[in-house]
């Protein structure tokens, strides 16, 4: 019957019936450390339905990176619950392999599934337009800029086919200006391939203009101190009112003084 | 350009004392009489460098593959961390002119046991290099590959095989020297030819000139035998030799 439900293995995540997005509650994550051990996340709740961005934002060392293992499943939580859809880990620095060329890099996730080298390869060459790399499938990471790398990285994030994606401070490492173009062709590409995110950053102008929801975390032990709804329309601009309005509440609410905002 | 102005510096300074210093002729060889028994017995010397030239790049082999086997059953068991890893330092404590009696009366006059006293020594830094370099991974490009539902066996595949590549190269080229004077004690120790058996009867002969010669051979060898694997490491590894290349 269509209607049954068929728990599909992990690995084939799109078959994966029911969309649940992500849930976390009442969540405890401790480090054994010394002197004492290190609470880095306590009390954490967060939710994201399917589809929607989910934007979090903290002090260094709030356990926001803690937050995303937890997500993908690379750590489990000492207390409360965490489920979420399948999903993949795109780390800050964009980890491509030095060894394989730009195409190989994004269609990575292909031959991690078994792909052959060639099958893995057509699959991820016509997504290179698309992405603003055309031309550069047979270069190799370094020769690539910093904008162009993390879009690789980002195209191999997409290519894992997983309806959640965890992003740790994706343009964190980019200067100012590419991190601003890489913004917005985020979006745009998030609005025409839609996924579950969780993008964590430490910029709260990022996370206004990308996200629907916009978390604040405390310092450690990390929890929700606020909860931000976002404006709906895209693309935003960061001198509509309303974003400067969330980006200076964000702001307030990590105890951020007036005169250094 | 300068520094072939030094080697004719030395060799002359090196001449001058052998032929005006009152050194005897059986200790100290002047440059070109080394010249002259390299000329001369070239037939005799060839054959032996063919000998232990084989012996060498067999060992070598041996050591890579063995080596590498063995960072990577190391690198992926924390129990062969713990048990192996000792004892493979240990192993490099034992003076090989100890053992080299033993593996001749093991395995005879034949390659085997040669092949396994150059495997002794070159096989230690091949492993240290190549555990090392699969250790510098960046821990969260084998968090990414879990996320891609990578096998640890896939993420050491696709990963740690590939960025422990460089240093098998550098374990290969520290190898290459120490193989060399592996296969003459090796050869000392139980041999009926190769440069180590020349140098042993050469000595004794009073043909010092031509145990030096030996000695610029195996000298050679070794120069050669780097500057090869530099090669191919450049042709292989390119991206090994970029600024922000090796393991990111």
């Amino acid at each position: 019957m269509e209607s049954t439900l068929v728990e599909a293995p992990e690995t084939e995540p799109r078959q994966k019936s029911p969309a649940a997005g992500i849930e976390l509650t009442g969540v405890r994550r401790v480090f054994p450390a010394r002197p004492e051990p290190v609470v880095a996340l306590d009390g954490m709740a967060l939710r994201a339905a399917p589809g929607e961005i989910v934007g979090v934002v903290g002090p260094s060392g709030c356990g926001k990176s803690t937050l995303l293992e937890l997500v993908c499943g690379l750590q489990e939580p000492d207390d409360g619950t965490v489920s979420s859809d399948p999903a993949v880990y795109m780390p800050q620095r964009d980890l491509l392999l030095p060894w394989l060329s730009a195409l190989d890099n994004a269609a990575l996730p292909l031959r991690v599934r078994g792909a052959a080298r060639r099958q893995a390869r057509d699959r991820a060459r016509p997504r290179f337009a698309e992405f603003g790399l055309a031309g550069f499938e047979a270069t190799r990471p370094h020769e690539l800029s910093g904008g162009m790398r993390q879009r690789v990285a980002f195209l191999r994030t997409l290519l894992a086919d997983k309806p959640v994606l965890a992003l740790d401070e994706p343009f964190a490492s980019l200067d100012a200006l590419t991190r601003a173009e890489m913004q917005a062709w985020l979006a745009g590409a998030l609005a025409r391939d839609p996924r579950t995110v969780v993008l964590v950053t430490h910029d709260v102008e990022e996370a206004v203009l990308l996200a629907d929801r916009v978390l604040v975390m405390s310092p450690r032990p990390g929890h929700v101190v606020e909860e931000l709804e976002v404006v709906p329309e895209r693309p935003r601009s960061r001198t509509d009112p309303r974003v400067v309005e969330l980006r200076e509440r964000a702001l307030r609410a990590l105890g951020v003084p007036e005169a250094a905002r | 350009m300068r520094a072939a102005l030094l080697a004719v510096g030395l060799l002359g300074a090196w001449e001058l004392y052998a032929r005006l210093g009152g050194v005897d002729d059986f200790l100290l060889p002047a440059p070109t009489d080394i010249a002259g028994a390299l000329v001369d017995d070239r037939a005799l010397l060839w054959d032996n460098l063919v000998v232990t030239g084989g012996e060498v790049l067999l060992g070598i082999a041996v050591s890579l593959i063995a080596g590498m086997a063995c960072a990577a059953a190391v690198h992926l068991s924390t129990t062969l961390r713990r048990t192996v890893y000792p004892l493979l330092v240990a192993s490099q404590t034992i003076p090989v002119v100890i053992v080299a009696p033993l593996l001749v009366a093991w395995f005879g006059y034949e390659l085997a046991p040669k092949l396994a006293i150059i495997a002794l020594i070159c096989f230690f830094p091949v492993v240290v290099t190549t555990l090392d370099a699969m250790a510098r991974v960046d821990p969260a490009a084998l968090k990414l590959m879990r996320t891609l539902d990578a096998s640890r066996l896939q993420a050491f595949r696709l990963v740690e095989a590939r960025a422990a590549l460089p240093g098998l190269f550098s374990g290969a080229k520290i190898a290459v020297a120490v193989a060399v004077i592996g296969a003459v004690l090796a050869e000392q120790a139980g041999s009926s030819e190769g440069l180590g058996h020349l140098l042993l009867q050469a000595v004794p002969q009073l043909e010092t000139a031509r145990a030096y010669a030996a000695v610029v051979l195996l000298s050679a060898l070794a120069l050669v035998l780097f500057g090869a694997l530099a090669l191919i490491e450049r042709r292989a590894l390119p991206w090994a030799f970029q600024p922000s290349g090796g393991t990111s």
